[in-house]
């Protein structure tokens, strides 16, 4: 089973939300639960498991062409061809912007002169911890680096297991799209006020073109308005669970501790949401 | 001309209910420009009216003319994303290099451009802003940020407006580099939070590496004054000015909830962004 984590509108509580499923998960006795945090522009989840020891350190390598100047005549094929402005020629040398390439290798088909080969380079790390019995994976983007993508793409490879959990970076485009790719189950984490609500539209409108299976959690309830519950009902969403809005939730948050381990309770009812979900999906 | 960005690194710490604050404060000199444009909120507050819409074109996709193609397999080797299988192209994977149509022989392929939103030049009671939606699960919103952003830009001259305001997006990757290449400044909001002090160092090295000026404000500065201390102490070690500590009340949500920015609304809060201002316009 693989649950995805995310809400559109940043800090409603995703890593909050899948770092307590985790560990309350793990406590059921069901085995190794792997959190895979494809936030990799801020890559919070880790923290929350300070007595976590790093299992691997590796760096995500993208490819990106290398011009034989040698041979190149400055015909300029490669640069009109570069769907992504990567490859600028001058009279005398041919300029790489690599941040903008994809890799997607039309520069290496279309030189006529077989000038054009291919390198790697690092666009940033990932790694992987173990704290008890849950697993963490994350990946890190390397600072001026804009391309999310090849690195959700390798912390997702790396988290082909049982019981996963993907904690998704926040907004409603490309990123949000590669991270739940693939999960059996989305839960949408809002919060009650406007802002809550009109991202979560826009993110359930991406998992409807997606058709994953979702359902909705309401995190800091007490606050705002009560629009949100009242477009749940009337798009006959799920909600799943809600956690209110609690200054001792909050602190505990602030200090990096997850708070189903001092408020045992809790553990109960995010297993139980979990059942839940499975019994959704089947 | 000046421009500054609100960022933040981690998502939820404010950026939007401080910049319409800030609107509120600049009305009548500034055009702003709503640059979270996955998750747009701003307009929540600032209630355009619509003006003008213009279309927006992500990227290109490629598009296989079944008629035509005669199963070689030569684009599905070829593709690097993994977008094509039985001879047919999934959309969601096509990254639009457009390899696919380099590589058939029988000229099948069509790189076809999509319309992925709109943007628009808006009135409000604050002055223009200017503000975009994405479709749901689209690319390019780096491209969008700096179409939003070249059209603020442009309207702010027009009418001769000498401040652009951006409401950023959260994270360090391709919409935010767009919102912040060349601002005069660069608000970074964060919290007290283990996550929101990690979020906002990495937010200050990507602003460092482009050579962009900094201030801080932390928002509910007094939900744990330790973690306060320590983003302050961190602040000082880097030579960035804090130029706000707002204190945690219930009257934020409330505007939000009335949709109104958080100055209109007054309490401790609004007295407490009127001062980060004033030391924001110094350092513009």
């Amino acid at each position: 089973m693989k649950i995805s984590i995310a809400s559109g509108k940043g800090g409603t509580g995703k890593t909050l939300v899948a770092t307590n499923i985790a560990v309350s998960l793990a406590s059921t006795g069901i085995g190794h639960v792997t959190v895979a945090d494809c936030d990799v522009e801020e890559p919070n989840a880790y923290l929350f498991f300070p007595e976590r020891i790093l299992l691997e350190r590796e760096k995500c390598q993208v490819s990106v062409p290398v011009i034989d100047e040698a041979k190149c005549t400055h015909c300029g094929k490669c640069s009109e061809v570069c769907a992504y402005h990567a490859l600028a020629v001058l009279p005398e040398t041919v300029l790489l912007f690599p941040e903008l390439c994809h890799g997607c290798g039309a520069c290496t088909i279309i030189c006529p002169e077989k000038a054009v080969s291919e390198t790697t380079r690092s666009v940033g790390e990932i790694f992987r911890a173990r704290s008890g019995d849950v697993e963490i994976i994350w990946g890190e983007l390397a600072l001026g680096e804009a391309r999310t993508t090849p690195l959700i793409k390798a912390v997702k490879e790396r988290a082909a297991c049982e019981n996963v959990i993907v904690d998704c970076p926040p907004g409603t485009s490309c990123s949000l799209v590669e991270s739940v790719r693939g999960t059996n189950f989305c839960l949408l984490v809002t919060e009650p006020t406007p802002f809550g609500l009109y991202d979560l539209d826009i993110a359930l409108k991406v998992l409807e073109k997606m058709n994953i299976p979702r359902a909705v959690l309401v995190n800091k309830s007490g606050m705002g308005d009560r629009n949100v519950y009242k477009y749940l009902e009337k798009r006959n969403i799920p909600l799943l669970m809600e956690i209110p809005l609690d200054r001792k939730i909050a602190e505990l948050y602030s200090r990096g501790e997850i708070f189903a381990e001092k408020m045992p309770q809790w553990k109960a009812k995010f297993a139980g949401m979990v059942r839940r979900i499975e019994e959704m999906v089947s | 001309m000046k421009q500054m960005a609100v960022v933040s690194g981690k998502g939820g710490t404010g950026k939007t209910s401080i910049i319409a604050s800030l609107a509120a404060l600049a009305s009548g000199r500034a055009v702003y420009a709503d640059c979270d444009v996955d998750a747009p909120d701003l307009h929540l507050i600032l209630q355009p009216h619509i003006r003008e819409r213009c279309e927006f074109f992500g990227i290109k996709r490629a598009l296989i003319d079944s008629e035509k193609c005669t199963q070689c397999g030569s684009c599905q080797d070829a593709c690097r994303f993994g977008a094509i299988a039985d001879f047919q192209v999934n959309p969601a994977l096509c990254e639009g290099c457009g390899v696919c149509k380099l590589v058939c022989p029988a000229e099948a392929v069509e790189m076809r451009e999509g319309l992925a939103g709109y943007t628009y030049i808006s009135d409000t009671r604050f002055g223009p802003l200017v503000h975009a939606e994405l479709f749901p699960g689209e690319e390019a919103s780096g491209k969008l940020v700096a179409m939003v952003r070249e059209m603020a830009r442009i309207l702010a001259a027009s009418r001769k407006l000498d401040l652009v305001l951006i409401d950023g997006s959260p994270g360090i990757g391709c919409p935010v580099i767009a919102s912040l290449t060349g601002v005069d400044l660069a608000l970074v909001v964060t919290e007290p939070t283990i996550t929101g002090e990690h979020d906002l160092e990495r937010i200050l090295d990507v602003a460092k590496h482009f050579g962009i000026s900094t201030a801080v404000c932390i928002n509910k500065y007094d939900l744990n004054l330790e973690a306060s201390r320590h983003i302050e102490a961190l602040c000082l070690e880097r030579a960035v000015t804090v130029a706000g500590r707002l204190p945690y009340h219930p009257s934020v949500v409330e505007a939000m909830v009335l949709g109104r920015s958080v100055v209109e609304n007054g309490g401790p809060v609004a007295q407490a962004i009127s001062e980060m201002w004033g030391v924001l316009e110094k350092q513009l």
